[in-house]
């Protein structure tokens, strides 16, 4: 294990995919440059055919991405902001969410498409969309979010080997965060949850930047005795509802962090899945901590007024573990 | 022999007759089939716009590739689809060439090039422009051909791979055939300037076409798809040709106002790509008439071919009507 941080461990998955397959092609805007760090140093590596920066063209290069696997290459498309994604959205929702079904699975779409999502860095609200909910919605893509370096870098691989359109969403502002990274080489199969704290008292489902957050809020409440299983779904697209009801057949109750707004979030078709699957399990009514359907705000006070944090968190596990059915 | 000054051997002026014949008989049945009922869905038919899918995939092979438009079943035939299975799909049968999933405007098969059909408008020109990069890529001079109306030249994808296709020098050659509607308005109410030239500030060649003229298609392909293999970068041609048909085929059924005059429709089926190709070939070789009948049988007989084969299909398996959503399934994912 070596301390790292989750942008250096997607830029570690990034070059040892792209030394073990040389049919992987990147390509992307600045990605020469580099903002955050994940595609450091990879233009230099291996050169300007398989490393290239585009004009700002969403709707291109998203489409591109779509014809160049159509035509055989392994890609990796980086979208930069999830916002951007939107004006990329015909090729994304149309060609390459479709393409395959729509022809009778003639074809593999192996597409990582890239782009950090959600907010917390005062971006203001056209770059701090978490754009998940939106994607998961659309069938035809696979959605990965994770929430340690260590999930960045297996499930980066993953999504990488993957034969199908991938979106890889690095939480925004968390590319820094530090975690233990194996040195040996690993992949960790998309649509397997990981039970990141174990406990019998209540289920805690933390989706991407939400993990943190839910685990310091596990913590605190540990010290009155309160146990706190934290979930950890990693990939909402393909979603491990299996490890999710299993928690909550042993603990009864469930609250389910999402950053995302509140309207169809990842959250509330979670809250639904579990209430048809499990009913009979709970004992208490699901909660959801979400993003007010509103936009993301600027000023850091107003910002932190919308986002999900752990005194939302916190609130929301006290109130389900005091819920009394009425008398 | 020589058409038009072209040069062209006799068989490929032949071949070229024969695609286009069968572009058009393959439509006019599925244009019987609609107004019959017989189809589940819409179909916008190519008839008058053969001369361009032919003039252009003549210079293709299987290993090239072809990115469509929602008036696609031309460019799916005349780059090698097969007749029997692209009827197949479009009656929804499970022989289809997409199995029914995909239906008239989703006809591909990866197998010949065929990236397929589209039902967005523009949609295509993304996908050949990424085709083209994998094509550079492997670097053995392939290319890649992106299909498109006059309607898709409005949108900004367009601006977009002219722009990146020329500084990267991409194998790519942007058809756009204009064929005087976008949708139901007149090209002339939605689009300023000329189309061709779009490709100007790009550095991009470009040349404006008799879009009806089979030979001048060639010719106007032979120039870009050369130029696109031997690395030079893309080329824009704009053909400029004519949808005698609707935009789609039920739609006086829907149409409130008029758009178009019957003698502008008229006018053109005087300009009949294939009844023209056929009277010059009849010109220049007095013995072609025979040749040529010769031809309209065979593809008589592939078409009824196609519709008995089609007929015969049975429905796809509605349980299969989840499936193949994803290449790899995970844990979770589909039942």
């Amino acid at each position: 294990m070596s301390r790292k941080r989750m942008i250096q461990a997607m830029n570690e998955a990034l070059l040892e995919e792209m030394e073990r397959d040389p049919r992987i092609v990147l390509f992307g805007e600045d990605v020469k440059a580099s903002l955050f760090g994940d595609t450091k140093g990879l233009w230099k590596r291996f050169g300007p055919d398989r490393v290239r920066d585009t004009p700002i063209c969403e709707a291109l290069i998203s489409g591109m991405a779509v014809g160049a696997a159509a035509a055989g290459r392994r890609v990796v498309c980086h979208m930069m902001f999830g916002n951007f994604v939107y004006t990329g959205m015909d090729a994304i929702a149309n060609q390459a969410a479709k393409l395959r079904y729509m022809t009778n699975g003639q074809i593999k779409l192996p597409i990582t498409y890239l782009a950090v999502s959600g907010g917390g860095r005062s971006a203001a609200a056209q770059h701090s969309d978490a754009i998940h909910p939106v994607l998961a919605n659309l069938g035809g893509v696979k959605v990965v979010m994770p929430g340690s370096p260590a999930d960045a870098k297996g499930l980066l691989k993953a999504a990488i080997r993957d034969d199908d359109p991938v979106f890889f969403l690095q939480a925004a502002g968390r590319g820094g965060e530090p975690g233990e990274v194996p040195d040996e080489e690993y992949v960790i199969p998309l649509g397997q949850a990981a039970v990141r704290r174990a406990g019998r008292d209540l289920t805690l489902v933390a989706i991407g930047a939400m993990v943190r957050p839910a685990l310091k809020t596990a913590e605190a409440l540990a010290g009155e005795g309160i146990e706190v299983e934290v979930v950890d779904p990693r990939t909402v697209v393909p979603l491990d509802l299996e490890t999710i009801l299993a928690s909550v057949r042993r603990t009864g109750r469930l609250v389910v962090v999402d950053e995302a707004r509140d309207t169809c979030s990842v959250a509330s078709h979670l809250a639904a899945l579990v209430a048809e699957r499990a009913f009979d399990a709970l004992v208490a009514p699901i909660r959801r901590v979400t993003v007010p359907d509103c936009c993301i705000p600027y000023a850091p006070v107003l910002e932190r007024a919308v986002l999900p944090g752990v005194e939302r968190i916190e609130e929301a596990v006290r109130a389900t573990l005091a819920w009394r059915r009425p008398a | 022999m020589a058409a038009g000054g072209s040069n062209l051997p006799r068989e490929e002026l032949l071949e070229m007759y024969r695609r286009m014949v069968l572009i058009r008989r393959m439509e006019e049945q599925l244009a019987r089939d609609c107004a019959a009922g017989k189809l589940p869905g819409p179909v916008h038919l190519y008839v008058g716009e053969e001369a361009v899918a032919v003039g252009v995939c003549q210079h293709l092979s299987e290993r090239d590739w072809i990115t469509s438009t929602h008036r696609g079943h031309g460019h799916f035939l005349a780059k090698g689809g097969d007749p029997a299975r692209m009827m197949a799909e479009i009656y929804g049968r499970a022989d289809g060439i997409c199995g029914g999933f995909g239906g008239s405007m989703h006809v591909a098969d990866f197998s010949k090039g065929i990236i397929g059909a589209n039902g967005i408008v523009g949609g295509g020109i993304a996908l050949a422009t990424g085709a083209a990069l994998a094509a550079q890529l492997d670097g053995d001079g392939r290319v890649a051909v992106a299909f498109f109306g006059d309607g898709a030249a409005n949108q900004g994808v367009l601006m977009e791979a002219l722009n990146l296709a020329s500084l990267w020098k991409l194998p790519l050659i942007l058809v756009c055939e204009n064929n005087g509607f976008s949708e139901f308005s007149p090209t002339a109410t939605v689009t300023s300037g000329s189309i061709a030239e779009r490709a100007r500030p790009f550095g991009v060649p470009f040349a404006e076409i008799d879009g009806n003229d089979v030979v001048a298609v060639w010719q106007a392909a032979n120039a870009a798809v050369r130029r696109a293999r031997e690395g030079q970068g893309p080329s824009l041609i704009e053909a400029r040709t004519y949808r005698t048909r609707g935009h789609v085929e039920y739609e006086v059924t829907f149409i409130t106002e008029p758009y178009r005059d019957e003698a502008e429709v008229e006018a053109w089926r005087a300009r009949d790509p294939i009844e023209r190709f056929a009277r010059r070939l009849r010109e220049e070789e007095p013995g072609m008439g025979e040749e040529l009948a010769r031809i309209d049988r065979e593809i008589e007989a592939t078409v009824l071919e196609a519709v008995r084969f089609a007929e015969a299909s049975p429905e796809p398996d509605p349980a299969r009507a989840r499936g193949h959503m994803f290449a790899a399934l995970a844990r979770g994912d589909e039942p």
